[in-house]
Formats: structure tokens, sequence, C-alpha cells
């Protein structure tokens, strides 16, 4: 498998705090990666640059290279919008918006230009069963999003980052604010986009990485300590401290 | 033990008296002004009222047409001066300029013009248009209803559009959307409820000004179809009148009174209603 997304020496700042020290990792085409390591870590940080979204507050600073399939996006004169619109991002709580299930799948779909009103439709119809919410929302496109349960929302989250067919998805923590069994399918879901993207996982929950990831990264005080595949991470893992912190000593 | 556990409980029922006292202390007065208002004002009301301009002084008869048409004429075209500056600024604040030095500066200047006398409005806007424009006119009148309402508009709406989680425009933004698109379709949707019912209580609030309009629209005791001459609000009207040496012009008063107080309470029971459609 080739790498998708490469990050040499990252360092990030926001101002004056050196929240990313020297990231070199890579994550592999339509494999799972998981970032995993104690609060304010970093992981987070980290996955916020692969989209550029610290930009919109004024101080953040980036220093090193990010290669998107071998081409830097920390270059100047990137176009954040079509980056983006490569690049798919899942929130830690669900983020519907203010409008109805259907229109919160169109609103990226008309963004990227698609015009014809019956391509826009199947595209919602075929995003919803990919994420598998299409058999308990067909009848009810029409209804305000802000309707639907937590675990449905982030379904419908993840449907919409979908439906813009992008190459890469970011989760950050997707299931923190979910209850056990919405969690569970929004773990199968993880596993079946694989087919098709390459995706990075934050998660504070050791068992989830372990379940859906094939690579993972243990990150703490802002360094990388330890990547490798899932399998090795969680039982022969080579650094001291990733040992303790996937038995549960700390974090 | 007993002795402290009784002051715990003197103290609340104390509290609790202080606090329901001031509360009725309110709605007495409140229900005072509404009685007087209906018991006098109702008296006035007959179908000339809607449909007649006031009869000549010390005849009897006449209407408030002429008065009704200006405040609604006035009201409408201060709305519409505005309400779009507002939101327009509101917008400024809460999605581009945010802690900016500028964005500081706007919300320091309206906090200010909102606590500014109306009668200074009015009289700023003697200054800049009816002195230079040689008269009295409706524009001018909306003109300082229109600056009365700006603060109030921009204020609601940074509060309302701050209201949607950052989470939402991230997530927009995280779609490839550009920043304005995130704003007109997303968070605008997201604040729409709040937003109007903030345009709603300027309205209300602005309609029953009158200080500001003595010294912009005035008055005219007849039809006035012309946006630049002296046009009657009923506010207006109400303080002559009331002021006035007749008996039928305080009954007038009255009536003008009750028409106005039904309004604004018309207006603010109806954004009442939106804000609870968007409690549930």
């Amino acid at each position: 498998m080739r790498d998708k997304f490469t990050t040499k020496n990252l360092n990030f700042w926001y101002g004056e705090k050196h929240a990313l020290k020297g990231i070199s990792l890579s994550m592999k085409e339509k494999e799972v990666t998981a970032l995993i390591g104690p609060s304010g870590c970093g992981k987070t940080t980290f996955l916020r640059c692969l989209n550029r979204m610290h930009d919109l507050y004024p101080g953040n600073r980036y220093e090193g290279e990010i290669l998107l399939d071998g081409k830097n996006i920390l270059e100047k004169g990137l176009d954040l919008i079509k980056h983006r619109s490569r690049v798919g991002m899942v929130f830690q709580k669900p983020t519907p918006f203010p409008m109805s299930m259907y229109d919160n799948i169109a609103f990226g779909l008309k963004l990227m230009g698609v015009k014809s009103k019956s391509e826009i439709t199947s595209r919602v119809e075929k995003a919803l069963k990919d994420s598998a919410l299409w058999e308990e929302i067909k009848d009810r496109l029409h209804e305000p999003a802000l309707s639907l349960s937590g675990g449905q929302q982030q379904r419908l989250c993840i449907a919409r980052a979908v439906a813009v067919e992008p190459d890469v998805i970011l989760m950050d923590e997707p299931c923190s604010a979910l209850d056990p069994v919405a969690t569970a399918k929004i773990e199968d879901l993880i596993t079946d986009l694989k087919q098709n993207y390459t995706v990075v996982i934050v998660t504070h929950n050791m068992q989830q990485a372990a379940r859906v990831s094939q690579y993972t990264g243990f990150f703490m005080l802002g360094e990388v300590i330890e990547f490798d595949t899932t399998e090795k991470i969680f039982t022969a893992p080579s650094n001291k401290l990733t040992e303790d912190y996937i038995t549960g000593r700390f974090g | 033990m007993g002795l402290h556990y009784q002051r715990r409980k003197l103290a609340n029922y104390i509290a609790l008296g202080v606090s329901v006292g001031s509360a009725v202390f309110g709605i007495v007065f409140l229900f005072w002004i509404l009685k007087d208002v209906f018991t006098f004002g109702f008296a006035a009301i007959n179908l000339d009222f809607f449909t007649q301009v006031p009869a000549p002084p010390g005849e009897a008869g006449g209407g408030m047409a002429n008065a009704i048409l200006g405040t609604l004429t006035i009201t409408v075209l201060a709305t519409a001066f505005g309400v779009p500056a507002g939101i327009l600024a509101g917008t400024y604040l809460s999605e581009y300029g945010r802690k900016s030095k500028t964005a500081f500066v706007v919300r320091f200047v309206s906090d200010i013009l909102v606590s500014a006398p109306s009668i200074v409005i009015g009289v700023f806007v003697y200054a800049i248009m009816v002195k230079p424009f040689g008269g009295f006119s409706a524009l001018a009148g909306a003109v300082a209803l229109a600056i009365i309402m700006l603060p109030v508009v921009v204020r609601t709406a940074e509060e309302m559009l701050k209201l949607v989680p950052d989470a939402t425009r991230e997530a927009a933004l995280a779609l490839g959307a550009p920043h304005w698109k995130v704003t007109v379709s997303v968070v605008y949707r997201g604040a729409l409820r709040g937003i109007v019912t903030g345009i709603m209580l300027a309205v209300a609030r602005v309609s029953g000004e009158t200080a500001p309009l003595l010294f912009t629209s005035f008055n005219n005791s007849f039809w006035n179809f012309n946006l630049t001459e002296p046009t009657a609000t009923l506010t207006v009207t109400i303080f002559n009148y009331a002021m006035g040496p007749y008996e039928d012009w305080h009954q007038m008063a009255w009536g003008a009174a009750l028409l106005i107080t039904a309004m604004v309470l018309l207006v603010t029971i109806i954004s009442r209603i939106i804000v609870r459609g968007r409690a549930g």
C-alpha cells in the first residue's frame, strides 16, 4: 500500500504554544490509521493540520511538510477550498446543518457544482446507503436533520462527508458523544469505508483503535512516541511509554 | 443547630417575599397603564378614527387615518434602512471581525448608541437632514428611527449568530465551502429565528418613539403622500393632542395611545411565538 498522507518534521504552534514537535509519520492509502494518546497530547491538533483547519484562527503557525499524494499542502498558494473538498472531516459532536437531512448531504454536492436534481438525489441515496442510514430515514428525508438521534446525526455527517467522494476522511473522536450501540454502528461503518477511503481517526478509546485500525500512532506531549501496525502497538509495543499507556497505567 | 436552621428558613422567606413583592410592584403598573389605555381609548375608537383626518380645532369628529399611515410608512422605511445595515454589521462582528480591533470599536460604539437618548438622535438628524434640505419630512423621521434601531439589530444579530456552534462552521468549511457560503447557507439559517425576533423587538421599540420624530417628521393635520413633506405619526399626535386644550383631543389621544399599544403588543407577542417555536 502506498502512502496517502505523509508528514515530515511537522511542527505547529498555537501562538506561542509549541503544540506539535517534529511529527513524521505516514498514513497508508485505504487503511485506517488511529491516533491515540492522553488528553492534550496533540492528536487532534495533528488531525486538524491535515485539512488546514487551523488556518481559520489567527496566530497559528505550521513548519515542516505535509504531503498529500507527494504534494506539500503547506506551500503557499494552495487552494484551501479544493483541498478541503478532497479531505473530509467528521467532528467529535455531530454537526448537522440547520436544514433537512436531504439538504445536509446535497449541500456538499451543490458546492462541487453538481446541478442535475436526479444526480443529486441518487448520490444522496448512495451516501445514505453507504453510511447505513438509508433504511432508518428514507421516509423522512425532508425533515430537519436536528430531529435525528445523536448516533443518526453522526452517521448523517459521515454520509455528508462521503457524498462528495473525498480521498481522505478525518475523524475526530467521532463516537465520544455516542452510546455503545451507536458506537458499534459507526465502527462497522469505518471498516466499510476503508474499501474506498483513507481514514485517519483520533480516539480516546483504545479498544476502538484496536478494533478499527490497521496502523496506530501514540502521541504524548506533542510528539509521536511510537507508530506501527495496530497489532504490534497493542501486542508488543517497543516503547515503555506506549506499553504503560495501553495497559492503562496512565492517561 | 435548630436556631441556625430557623435563621436560614427566615432568610429564605424574606428573600422570597421581597422578590415576589418587587415583581408584583412592576406588574401592577403595567396593568394599570393597560387598563387606563383600554378604558379611555376604546371610547375614541370608531370607523372615523381609521378613515378620517383630524377635524379642525374646536370641531367634533375626525380621525387619525393620516397619522396611522404616517406611523406605518416611517416604521417600514426605518426598518428598510436599519435592518440590512444592522444584520450586515452583526455578521461582520460574529463571522469576520471577531476579536479584531475594528470589531471591538464597532461593538463599543454600538453599545454607546443603544443607550443614547433618542431625542439626541432626533436633534442630530435635524442637523444633517432637516436643516440642509429645508424642511421636516417622513424620510428624516425614518432615518432617525433607523439610527435608533441599528445598534439593537447589530448586537442581537451578533449574539444570535454567535449561538451557532463553531463546529458547524468548521464542518461546512471542511466540505470545501467558501466563507461567504458558510455564512449565508449555514450560519444564517441556524440563527434565523433569533434574528427575526431581534428585528421585531427593534421595530416594536421604534414604533413607540416620539422625541426624535418631533425634530424630523414633525406633524401634519392632513393627508400626505410625499416622503419629503412633514408627516403625522400616532406618537407625535398623542403628544400634541394630550397637551391641547380640547376634551375631544384628549379622547383622540387616548385612542391613538390604545392603537399604538396594541400594535407594539402584537409585534411583541408574535416575536414571543417565534422564540417559543425555536425552543420546541
